[in-house]
């Protein structure tokens, strides 16, 4: 019975919420996509996650975004060949210009994801508002995703592993990458990465829907320019870049 | 041995084993039950852990027949579709009913999903990759 009650009470909590977003003014309701959805409701196919990732903000050596990630989905923050790491810095330079650039690198959770083509099993697969992910319970750990990722995004659990974080499995033998913190994401929060970065006063990392047109990161994709990487593969990353 | 001269043989043979096998797990349950404190029965009963709160998402009687569907349900959609509720999460189950010694469902004999999966021998893989303690405050802040 005390199961029944806390059950109903949850909802009662949850409608309290939808209410008050509703009748709130109409700027709180573009935070509704990102932050309204009940444990109940299922992803949906209305949202486009989407992270736009400003360089010239980016510090070079800062490594905020990788440690966050690495704490938050409980990797070692090993970079070895058979460390898994979901996110990378990256260091660029114009060698004729001088120009140089920092970046963190990532799963780009791409519209046409090549990982999610090749999988033999159907493990590899893009939910319903854009983010690849790998079910790791029919994942065989061939690596052919490993293989298809032109960002190199991918990484292959080598070792047992212990003391997982409850909201991140992970196990040997199976494919993982960066999850855009799904598990934060249907809370309402943003990638631990975002956080991270916004907390170090780099504020470099933007994430929110880009279907929505008037979520800030779909404003300013609007007005600034931006590019995807590897735009000429044509897979549609729902990562871009700003000042490459 | 099972194979050479007639199948009045054979069978024999494959009877008087099954017989061994039978005999070992009967004896060996015995001994377990006597070291389990469990009362004194024809069959030996797992020594479950009590775990907190007052009633389960279910009853009990549906959820040690069923937890494995329901289990296998949720996690599909939770993985694939997102849906997050507590109801039947694996999370939820190892919240209430990771043991006070260990903090954990699955680390000692003892602990709630080990003492019947080590009755039943039923290997648990969940644990591998999923954690089997309730979490503690760590990782980025919301």
């Amino acid at each position: 019975m005390n199961g029944h009650d806390a059950g109903r009470r949850q909802f009662l909590a949850w409608g309290a919420g939808a209410v008050a977003t509703l009748t709130l003014a109409p700027g709180v309701l573009l935070l509704q996509s990102a932050h309204g959805r009940a444990p109940v409701e299922a992803a949906s196919g209305a949202v486009r996650w989407g992270l736009l990732i400003d360089t010239d903000k980016c510090a070079k050596g800062c490594d905020a975004c990788v440690t966050a990630c690495n704490r938050e989905n409980g990797l070692s923050g090993g970079t070895r060949e058979t460390d898994a790491q979901w996110i990378r810095k990256v260091e660029l330079k114009d060698l004729r210009t001088g120009r140089e650039a920092s970046l963190p690198m990532m799963c780009q959770h791409c519209e046409q994801p090549p990982c999610v083509d090749v999988c033999p099993t159907g493990a590899s697969f893009k939910r319903a508002d854009g983010i690849v992910l790998v079910d790791k319970h029919v994942c065989i750990g061939c690596r052919y995703c490993m293989m298809a990722c032109p960002y190199k995004a991918r990484s292959l659990v080598h070792e047992n592993l212990a003391d997982q974080r409850p909201d991140v499995p992970r196990g040997k033998g199976t494919v993982e990458s960066c999850t855009f913190c799904v598990h934060r994401v249907d809370r309402g929060e943003t990638p631990a990465c975002v956080r991270a970065c916004a907390d170090a006063g780099h504020g470099a990392m933007v994430f929110g829907d880009l279907n929505d047109p008037a979520s800030d990161i779909a404003q300013r994709i609007a007005r600034y320019p931006s590019t995807q990487a590897r735009a000429d593969l044509g897979l549609n990353p729902g990562v871009r870049y700003q000042g490459i | 041995m099972d194979r050479v001269n007639s199948d009045g043989r054979a069978v024999r043979s494959r009877t008087a084993r099954a017989a061994l096998v039978l005999f070992a797990c009967v004896a060996a349950g015995a001994g377990w039950s006597q070291e389990q404190g469990a009362p004194a029965g024809r069959v030996p009963k797992p020594a479950i852990t009590p775990a907190q709160g007052d009633t389960c998402v279910e009853p009990v009687e549906f959820m040690r027949r069923n937890h494995m569907e329901v289990l296998l349900h949720q996690r599909d959609r939770t993985m694939r579709a997102g849906v997050r509720t507590k109801q039947h999460s694996l999370k939820g189950c190892v919240e209430c009913h990771a043991s006070a010694e260990t903090g954990s469902v699955a680390a000692a004999p003892g602990d709630f999903c080990r003492s019947c999966h080590g009755y039943a021998a039923v290997k648990i893989d969940c644990f591998e990759c999923h954690a089997a303690k309730p979490a503690v405050a760590q990782g980025a802040k919301p």
